[in-house]
């Protein structure tokens, strides 16, 4: 299939987020769709899906300009997409969800036609080696499974032309490196490939023609033999560090140290088992690690958010387990939260009311349960000023600010007070590339202010560039904690579980 | 700890699962064995009971049962203490009380509180629970209106107003029109109205679900007062005296002991009763619609995405939901009683709410927990028909006691549909 979108523009209100975009995607090529979060790219396939519609411009699909007012309709025209944010349900099984919106059925009753739809599963399946089997739950799979699922949901229903969306978030470097081989061999049948991302590695790994897209317009077209550097100053617009300058850290004693963790959920589920690691002052311990695996766990575990929670956490000799949230707040931690928008700020309150969130206590900022005003305008004008937050005041709500800009609020909040420890979960995710430099500064200054730091990422170019060791999660457990330097096949390997031998658990 | 070995190490792929179990089971069931020990210690009444399970026209006829009430009693009451100490074993274990544990109990439980309760008289075996059948018509209505609303994703407060409102028009028709069944009817086409508010508010503007429910409730009641009030009362003659539906036994499964009269001895609006629960259950997991509606419910978006129109879904299901709850409103003006009454339905709508949740959001289970709140109810009256010693104050409480043990105490935890709820905008 040969598709050409033609001028696309689409607002929200008075934000454009698509602005007389045109883009070719030519049958058996992969074309990669490079731009920064909030770039325009998901909107644009968004428009391509039928779940939006354009305000201006025109699809064309072999030569025949179309129209599609819902998802159904561009299914129709043979287009599927793999959602960021998979679109299966949960509760269903593989053959149900492969089957929901195109059900076949037998009989006068109507009753459901499942064997045609495990035999439909089956047969892709085994056609491009998914090995997926029809009858498991969705939420039982791995989520590198559930991603084959949605590709076997687009091809079910003969899509000729395959949008995936950020595929490879939620995916360990091996899972990343099938997925590439899978759309490679969809290429060679003869299928189109989208292929959005912002990840640099990926995109000259298998593009055959890269656009790069920012502030919702086409800044030009790239070979797949550019280097980093240049791809990443087209998505930017603008030179970019990619590297954080991180000097030798000078470490001190032991300041964080947890023995034998366990947390449990309400269900009996263990998220977190038998962890144990110390993190020195001045040290960045980063996590790696797939997400969901106990991760987000860990970190609530020492904010005092978890309720069944065992085994010890000492922070400078002082037990953190049983403490309440406040109390640990009240030993001088710090915490950025992986979710800002639900964990980090309150969306309907302003930039100033965010920066004191974690201090609506005592003073300098309330007085006999009374808010001083004054101190705090003075304090957030200084922290938009220092942390190069871009809003208009401080009286901005922060739900309307960019992601990035809200991170920088989360982050000024957090670093603003003297800490003894900073926990920082996915400091950057969703960050535009220039927060990404700004915010791994702070944190590489906190740590030669001689702060222990436990940072959490998927990324795993965040974990190399910040780490001073690095501890790999896999299930709740420990896989081995390792030098920074570890390369990076190895910390792949890791993250699936395997401990190779040198490695000590 | 060992440094190196010849083969990679692989960290175990899954986690251990902790077993969490609850506590409350076997606390509740001690309890309860306490408590009826307690009133047999306490109580001086001396005799014996009879068990009647035989009913007129019954193929063959099972002779009567006549026990010594007390110990009887003492005998049923010393085999729930041992179910319980089973129950506390388990506990201590990790392990969970069993289906077949709790329902051993129950009958056993059941049967001690009858011995005592109606020494010196007969327990009308059959006439317990046919009228418990009979009582739970309009809740087995209602939680299937509400299974089929909830798995759509619309939550539906206001099966209360659907069955009132349902009890109204089926009255006010059937003695229009002299037909009881254009009265059940109408009872469906009232339960679709109220429906249709609830969709409009609750799927068209994102209202929340919750709020709009309780304001319908509010409102139904208020609208039936004033035209009972108003309209029905001085006009009763023409307006409020409906032709009853009466009982249609069922030729040969009608005459089988025990079961013919307690399942097959009824209005027709049982029967409809048990087509509606079987076609229900069939439709929501093997049908094309069914599998559509649950989807929605689960995770709306992602219907959206695969062409399924969420809303239009939603409307239909829950236009369909009132229909069904309606039809369980006829109940208390067609057969209950002959007429309307203010306010009549007395809370049944949200017992058969509760019975959503405590039959997991499942017809079926829905369906057999609406039946044992039936039972609660009927056993109420079958009480004071006897003339138990418990006072009849408390035995009114009954219905609304089990229902909040039931869905506080034994549900266990249980999913709702993911979207439950949450109204969907579509870009």
């Amino acid at each position: 299939m040969r598709l050409v979108l033609r001028d696309i523009t689409k607002r929200f209100g008075s934000v454009v987020a698509n602005d007389r975009i045109s883009l070719t995607v030519e049958p058996g090529e992969i074309h990669c769709l490079l731009g920064e979060n909030g770039a325009g790219k998901s909107t644009l396939m968004n428009v391509l899906y039928g779940l939006y519609h354009a305000d201006e411009g025109e699809i064309e699909i072999d030569g025949e300009v179309r129209r599609f007012v819902g998802p159904g309709d561009a299914m129709a025209a043979g287009i599927g997409m793999v959602h960021q944010h998979f679109m299966l349900i949960p509760v269903f099984t593989v053959a149900e969800n492969v089957m929901l919106g195109n059900e076949s059925t037998t009989g006068p009753l109507g009753r459901l036609d499942l064997e045609s739809a495990r035999e439909r599963v089956t047969e892709i399946s085994e056609r491009f080696g998914f090995h997926v089997n029809p009858d498991a739950l969705v939420e039982d799979l791995p989520v590198g499974v559930q991603q084959r699922v949605e590709i076997i949901k687009a091809l079910s229903r003969d899509a000729e032309l395959l949008v995936f969306d950020e595929p490879t978030a939620v995916l360990t470097p091996q899972e990343t490196d099938e997925l590439m081989g899978i759309m490679r061999q969809l290429k060679e049948s003869g299928k189109a490939i989208v292929f959005i991302t912002h990840k640099l590695r990926e995109v000259r790994e298998v593009a055959d023609r890269i656009t790069v897209i920012r502030l919702g317009k086409v800044v030009g077209e790239a070979e797949p033999t550019a280097t980093n550097a240049e791809l990443a100053s087209m998505m930017v617009g603008r030179p970019v560090e990619l590297v954080v300058d991180k000097g030798e850290g000078s470490f001190g004693d032991d300041a964080l140290v947890v023995d034998n963790l366990r947390v449990i959920d309400q269900t009996g589920h263990v998220h977190v088992d038998g962890l144990s690691f110390t993190i020195r002052a001045g040290e960045v311990l980063a996590v790696a690690g797939v997400q969901g695996n106990g991760q987000t766990e860990l970190t609530e575990a020492l904010m005092g958010l978890q309720d069944h929670v065992t085994g010890s956490i000492k922070l400078n000799g002082k037990e953190l387990v049983g403490r309440s949230t406040r109390k640990v707040l009240d030993a001088d931690v710090g915490f950025i939260p992986e979710d800002r928008q639900v964990d980090g700020l309150v969306g309907e309150f302003t930039i100033a009311e965010n920066l004191m969130l974690n201090r609506s206590f005592e003073m300098p900022f309330v007085r006999h349960g009374g808010l001083r005003i004054g101190t705090l305008r003075e304090f957030a004008e200084d922290k938009l000023a220092e942390y190069d937050v871009r809003a208009r005041d401080i009286d901005t709500l922060a739900g309307n600010l960019s992601g990035g800009n809200q991170q920088k609020v989360v982050v000024a909040r957090e670093l603003s007070r003297d800490l003894d420890l900073l926990v920082a979960a996915q400091p950057t995710r969703g960050v535009d590339v220039g927060s990404i430099e700004f915010i791994h500064k702070q944190i590489v200054a906190t740590r030669d202010a001689g702060v222990p730091v436990l940072l959490v990422s998927t990324e795993l170019d965040e974990v190399v560039a910040l780490a001073d060791r690095i501890m790999v999660l896999y299930r709740g457990r420990i896989v081995g904690i390792v030098p920074a330097d570890t390369p990076r096949e190895k910390l792949g390997l890791m993250m699936t579980g395997e401990r190779p031998k040198d490695v000590v658990a | 700890m060992s440094t190196t070995a010849d083969t990679p190490a692989t960290v175990p792929d899954e986690l251990g699962q902790v077993a969490v179990v609850s506590r409350k089971t076997p606390i509740l069931l001690a309890v309860l064995v306490v408590g009826l020990a307690l009133v047999l210690l306490f109580s001086d009444s001396v005799g014996e009971t009879t068990f009647r399970v035989a009913s007129r026209n019954d193929l063959f006829q099972i002779p009567d049962i006549t026990v010594p009430g007390r110990a009887t009693a003492w005998v049923m009451l010393a085999g729930c203490a041992l179910l319980t100490g089973e129950s506390f074993r388990r506990l201590l274990n990790q392990q969970k009380t069993p289906l077949w544990l709790v329902a051993t109990y129950a009958l056993l439980w059941m049967t001690a509180f009858l011995s005592w309760a109606a020494i010196g008289g007969r327990v009308p075996v059959v006439g317990l629970f046919g009228g418990a059948v009979a009582l739970a018509v309009p809740l087995v209505f209602g939680a299937l209106g509400g299974v089929l609303g909830e798995r759509a994703g619309v939550v539906n407060i206001a099966i209360e107003a659907q069955l009132l409102f349902g009890a109204f028009a089926a009255a006010v028709v059937a003695s229009s029109t002299g037909s009881a069944w254009a009265g059940v009817l109408a009872a469906a086409l009232a339960g679709v109205l109220v429906a249709s508010v609830l969709g409009l508010f609750a799927i068209g503007y994102f209202v929340d679900q919750i709020i709009v429910g309780v304001v319908l409730n509010v409102l139904v009641i208020g609208l039936t007062n004033f035209f009972f009030r108003q309209v029905l009362t001085p006009n009763a003659e023409t307006l409020n005296s409906p032709e009853r539906l009466s009982a249609v036994p069922i030729p040969l499964l009608g005459q089988i002991p025990l079961i013919g009269p307690v399942l097959f001895r009824q209005t027709p609006l049982v029967y409809l009763l048990y087509v509606t629960v079987a076609v229900v259950a069939f439709a929501l997991y093997r049908t094309r619609w069914g599998l559509r509606v649950r989807a929605v419910g689960e995770h709306p978006k992602a219907a959206d995405t695969v062409g399924i129109k969420v809303n239009r879904t939603r409307w239909r299901t829950v236009l369909l939901a009132g229909a069904v709850a309606g039809l369980g409103g006829a109940y208390f003006s067609l057969v209950a009683v002959s007429g309307f009454n203010r306010e009549m339905t007395g809370g049944a709508g949200f017992i058969a709410l509760a019975a959503v949740i405590f039959g997991k959001w499942d017809p079926v289970r829905a369906t057999l927990a609406a039946l044992l709140f039936g039972f609660a109810s009927n056993l109420q009256g079958v009480l004071s028909v006897i003339g138990s010693p418990v006072p009849s104050q408390f035995m009114l409480m009954l219905p609304y006691l089990v229902t909040i043990l039931a869905v506080a105490g034994l549900v266990g935890r249980s999913r709702p549909p993911a979207a439950d709820g949450q109204p969907y905008r579509s870009q």
